[in-house]
């Protein structure tokens, strides 16, 4: 198992004060929260801060951890068969279970609080809710259909520990389903501890990168291009779409950026989003003698100044 | 041959259907109702339908006030903050959306 310099990953001294080691985390923490960093590595670095301020804020864990002494980041780690002797760690972790082995060979199980000591009230009797989050290929929402996930499930195994397991689920994505909202699973969350029914599972949706279409909410935008003749004296072309290639009409005297609607043909959720088709100008290269002396008599019949806007 | 497990489960638009309460809320995010009261208060989150007996939230609640809860755990924010946040990110995210649409 590898070492973890908590110190180095919150980027303070080893003699840092409270303070230091509070701010030092909330800047990180803002930085790499997952739902305001846009940076790659967000997640896992996130999780990594979370676990070092986990450990440095608390005094005992701090102690204790210090007595490890300083380590070598990637070494070979086991903990000494006396570790934690004369330590108690009160349960006062955050509820992500993706805290690293390290971590969890230190301060197990009673380094944190149990997913049932979350704070709030729930329903007695009925298991928890799980919530997770996948990412899903545009067309599973545009044709609908199964898919398989692959989810994380903090779960606590044998020993009382709090693991994440893998868990697959075929599951048939509702059609028109839009990023940010959930599939519901009845009954797919956590058992009851007792008689009680099992809880449910909430999987927010989110989109992989579609090679053609782009999406804001229920609508698609396609980028399309046009030939400069096709754009001046309007032409019908074929358009991919998600319901098939049609034949769009380009209005005589269409322009680069001009966008063009077809409407309910977005992502069939109810009502249905839009498909918008934005309009670019492709020019044909001049790399032989007929291209260029065609670029030279459109030049020499047309008085056109791209830059009079410019003033020049 | 296919066992029941191969088969896929059904799965709801949650958003679509859902109308939740403030227990609902309280429940399905593992925090007090008082804590969700505090949101709506706060401007967190919209009552759409004030009934007279108890208050009325779309689905799109829910991802919310996870999203809320989240903040204030992680980033030790306060009600005020959290709202600010929240109103931040929504603008982030709309000028992304914009920035991302442009030709």
């Amino acid at each position: 198992m590898e070492f973890k310099d908590y110190y180095k990953i919150m980027g303070v001294a080893r003699d840092a004060t409270e303070a230091q080691i509070k701010q030092a985390y909330r800047k990180l923490a803002r930085k790499y929260h997952p739902d305001v960093s846009k940076e790659k590595d967000a997640e896992a670095r996130f999780k990594e801060v979370g676990e070092a301020y986990e450990v440095l804020k608390s005094p005992e864990k701090r102690a204790a951890y210090d007595q490890l002494g300083q380590g070598h980041p990637g070494q070979d780690f086991r903990p000494p068969p006396d570790w934690g002797a004369g330590f108690e760690f009160a349960g006062a972790g955050p509820s992500d279970p993706s805290y690293s082995d390290f971590f969890e060979s230190l301060f197990g199980s009673q380094g944190r609080a149990g997913p049932g000591n979350r704070r709030g009230a729930f329903r007695p009797g009925r298991g928890e809710d799980h919530h997770a989050k996948v990412l899903l290929d545009l067309d599973a929402t545009l044709r609908g259909g199964a898919r398989q996930l692959t989810l994380r499930v903090p779960e606590i195994d044998a020993d009382g520990r709090l693991v994440s397991k893998e868990r697959v689920l075929n599951v048939q994505v509702p059609k028109g389903i839009l990023a940010g909202q959930h599939i519901r699973l009845s009954g797919q969350g956590a058992r009851a501890s007792g008689e009680g029914a099992p809880g449910d599972l909430y999987i927010e949706v989110d989109f992989l990168p579609h090679p053609l279409y782009k999406v804001d909410g229920r609508d698609l935008y396609l980028e399309l291009p046009v030939a400069p003749w096709e754009a001046a004296l309007g032409a019908t072309v074929k358009t991919p779409t998600p319901t098939g290639t049609v034949d769009l009409k380009i209005p005589a005297g269409s322009h680069a950026g001009g966008k063009l609607r077809l409407k309910g043909r977005g992502i069939p959720a109810s009502p249905p989003g839009d498909f918008y088709v934005l309009l670019q100008i492709a020019l044909p290269p001049a790399n032989d003698d007929k291209a260029k002396g065609a670029y030279a008599a459109f030049a020499a019949a047309l008085p056109f100044n791209p830059r009079a806007s410019l003033g020049v | 041959m296919s066992s029941p497990e191969d088969q896929a489960l059904l799965g709801a638009i949650f958003e679509e259907s859902a109308v939740l309460t403030v227990k609902d809320l309280s429940r399905m995010c593992a925090v007090d109702e008082e804590h969700i009261v505090e949101f709506v208060e706060e401007g967190v989150l919209n009552v759409v339908e004030m009934n007279t007996t108890e208050w009325h939230f779309t689905g799109a609640a829910l991802r919310r006030a996870r999203l809320a809860l989240r903040l204030e755990r992680d980033l030790e924010l306060n009600l005020a903050g959290v709202a600010l946040a929240l109103e931040l990110i929504e603008e982030l995210q709309r000028l992304r959306r914009e920035l991302q649409v442009k030709p």
